[in-house]
């Protein structure tokens, strides 16, 4: 049977998507995929401590702070008004395992949150079970003259492996003293 | 001919004749609508003008009979016709204008273009002038049956028939002669019209939804209305008219611009003639049978992404045929570009505009959409047919009513059998929940669309693939369905069969709605 290459979907490779990659402190990795029309989605990457050791997720949170909560996120229109405008370091939610352990989500990129994934808020164990699909974080729309530019900076593939390999091979422990870009 | 004069404008011919005023435009400025009078030879009219301010003496009686000025002795104080100069030569760099001198005489003189027409009633409404439109014309061999003339002016026309106004009220004797309204002033592009549309139809001989566009142009005048800017400014509030208060907008005026005018030191420049033929409307149905054509062009930052196009397929052979100038797309949904479009075809209305010709029998037709048809294996148009204005309209109509039918091949990450996927079929009406697709969502706004799924039946194929024909609600994204768009698609085909699952091929049945079939029956003729 002959199989075309006409497949649509997102996580398919038909329509240009680039998927790049953020090194956290401590491994606290993330990722960005960008479609081809520039809308960007959040997860977690594999590597995140949250996707290890079987941990079970106590509880997720999009307030962050007194007067801001992710949930309350209104966008309208084509334009997307209302949507809060995010910087790289701006939080997007907080998540809590069961061992206490509370672990900050940020945007990684620029742009206008369109909005966040409440179906994880209903079952958690989306996120552990497919971080990369159901489990997103967050979809956030670049300004136009930015979407090209927006995940300049952000590793590669390679370049993300290359680090993994690294830490496995590395027997230090304690801070990195390099600067971290997330 | 004798003009309808009456005594009571005998001044006002002779202030309008020392202002610079054109013999028409004086003709204008009494308030004259017998369209013969413009239509006679400008050297006549000027004559007879002339003739009707030196003869004082002379009365003019209700029933407008003017009797022959030119033989009788003049009285003391008027007139030297220069009979040298009484040879008008229309196509002159300048007119000859009847002009009254400082001493009081009247006389024709080699002089200035009209303040106020700038020309355009002088130069412009002779048969000369119509020949030269009806050359132009010929040669760009349009059929057509009935024309239509439209003329564009330089806006600087407006602010000088404005300081002329404003000039009468200045003067004593115009007063409430006859309540002389602006709005009664003849207006310089229906004088043109009267004189010209005439003039070129009757070269032209024809009568049509056509129209020949006629263009005046005056460089040197042209910052005349310039000063209208400043008010145009602060007056403005929105996309109304200004709203000004009139005493300070006519000091304004005065201090801004000259009553009356200056008179210019040439004529109006004409503008190539253009012609417009109304746009005319072909309609059928489309099949895409390719995977790798957009319906209309795409192009990104300048670049052509993907080669072709459905519109442009279809317009190319009309755009010869009709020798028109371009096109507009229109049709009843669309599909994507890997997306095949089978059964009886999607509606579409091609708008063609300014097409040469316009006239086509059914044969004709019929083979131009054959030509379509052998151009490229990518499309099939059937029911090809010219129709109404109306049609592009209806094209969009019920849309939303519609229910669509679809085929697709699907995948599946987990390893199927026959048994997995029949229960499929039992499932009926099924209520979805998509959010806007991220694919679309750049251009679309953010919400939530429910959209019900009727019926699906399936024909496995092996371990990962299976046919997935569905009908569905009109607007309901199908490769969301089946893929799940990153869990905001709900229910979708993963949830329902247990594992990831993807759409590699989608098919689109248009098949004949009633509605449709009624509304090109209508058209059919």
């Amino acid at each position: 049977l002959a199989l075309t290459l006409s497949s649509c979907s997102f996580t398919s490779n038909r329509r240009t998507q680039t998927r790049v990659y953020i090194k956290g402190k401590n491994c606290e990795d993330q990722c960005v995929l960008q479609h081809s029309n520039r809308i960007c989605v959040i997860t977690l990457a594999e590597s995140h401590p949250i996707l290890q050791n079987g941990n079970t997720i106590k509880s997720i949170n999009y307030q962050i702070s007194a007067g801001c909560s992710r949930l309350q996120n209104k966008v309208s229109g084509k334009s997307k008004r209302g949507g809060q405008f995010l910087t790289e370091l701006a939080p997007l939610c907080r998540i809590t395992c069961t061992e206490g352990v509370e672990y900050t989500i940020y945007s990684c990129i620029r742009g206008r949150l369109l909005e966040v994934n409440e179906g994880i808020l209903e079952r958690p164990e989306l996120l552990l079970e497919k971080p990369s699909t159901e489990g997103y974080i967050a979809v956030i729309l670049p300004k136009l003259e930015e979407s090209k530019t927006v995940t300049n900076g952000l590793l590669s593939r390679e370049e993300y492996e290359n680090i993994l390999s690294k830490r496995t091979s590395s027997t230090q422990q304690g801070p990195k003293t390099e600067p971290e870009p997330c | 001919m004798m003009l309808p004069l009456k005594e009571n404008d005998r001044p006002i011919v002779k202030k309008l004749l020392e202002a610079g005023c054109c013999a028409r435009c004086v003709l204008r400025f009494c308030f004259l609508e017998v369209q013969s009078a413009y239509r006679q030879p400008y050297e006549d009219t000027a004559k007879e003008l002339l003739a009707f301010i030196n003869d004082e003496e002379t009365n003019v009686t209700k029933d407008s009979a003017v009797q022959d000025q030119l033989t009788k002795d003049p009285p003391s104080k008027k007139i030297k016709l220069d009979t040298a100069k009484t040879d008008v030569q229309a196509e002159g760099d300048s007119a000859l204008v009847p002009t009254v001198t400082e001493e009081g005489g009247a006389r024709l003189v080699k002089s200035d273009v009209c303040v106020v027409c700038l020309g355009v009633l002088q130069e412009f409404c002779d048969e000369a002038y119509a020949t030269k439109i009806s050359e132009v014309v010929k040669a760009e061999n349009y059929q057509f049956d009935t024309m239509v003339l439209s003329v564009s002016l330089p806006a600087q026309l407006s602010v000088r028939e404005v300081s002329f106004l404003f000039y009468f009220d200045v003067l004593p004797y115009r007063k409430k002669s006859m309540l002389l309204d602006k709005d009664d002033v003849i207006k310089v592009k229906d004088a043109f019209k009267w004189i010209m549309q005439g003039l070129v139809s009757k070269e032209l001989g024809g009568v049509s939804v056509f129209e020949v566009g006629v263009g005046f142009t005056h460089p040197e005048t042209d910052s005349d209305c310039h000063f209208l800017l400043i008010l145009w400014l602060n007056s403005f509030e929105g996309a109304h008219a200004p709203n000004f208060v009139l005493l300070p907008f006519l000091l304004f005026f005065f201090r801004k611009f000259p009553c009356p005018p200056t008179r210019p030191a040439s004529k109006c420049v004409a503008q190539d003639v253009q012609c417009l033929h109304v746009s005319v409307f072909v309609a059928g149905r489309y099949n895409k049978f390719s995977r790798t054509l957009p319906q209309t062009p795409w192009v990104i930052d300048g670049e052509r992404r993907m080669e072709s196009s459905v519109e442009e397929l279809i317009a190319a052979p009309l755009l010869s045929s009709f020798r028109a100038k371009g096109f507009n797309f229109s049709s009843s949904g669309r599909e994507d570009v890997d997306v095949r479009t089978l059964g009886n075809g999607r509606p579409f209305a091609l708008e063609l505009l300014n097409p040469h010709r316009a006239r086509f029998n059914k044969a004709e037709i019929r083979q131009l959409q054959e030509t379509i048809n052998q151009s490229s294996d990518k499309i099939r148009v059937r029911d090809l047919q010219i129709v109404s204005r109306d049609a592009m309209g209806h094209m969009k109509e019920g849309e939303e009513d519609k229910t669509k039918s679809y085929s697709a091949l699907i995948w599946t990450q987990k390893a199927i059998d026959k048994d997995d996927i029949t229960f499929l079929e039992e499932t009926k009406e099924l209520k979805l929940a998509q959010k806007t697709p991220l694919r679309v969502l750049h251009r679309r706004p953010l919400t939530v669309r429910e959209r019900v799924i009727h019926t699906m039946s399936t024909r496995f194929l092996d371990a990962h693939h299976f046919h997935l024909v569905l009908r569905t609600q009109a607007g309901t994204y199908i490769k969301e369905f089946v893929h799940g768009d990153f869990g905001r698609t709900k229910p979708n085909l993963c949830d329902l069969l247990k594992t990831d699952t993807d759409i590699l091929e989608l098919d689109v049945e248009v098949g004949v709605r009633a509605k449709l079939f009624c509304f090109f029956i209508l058209f059919f003729t």
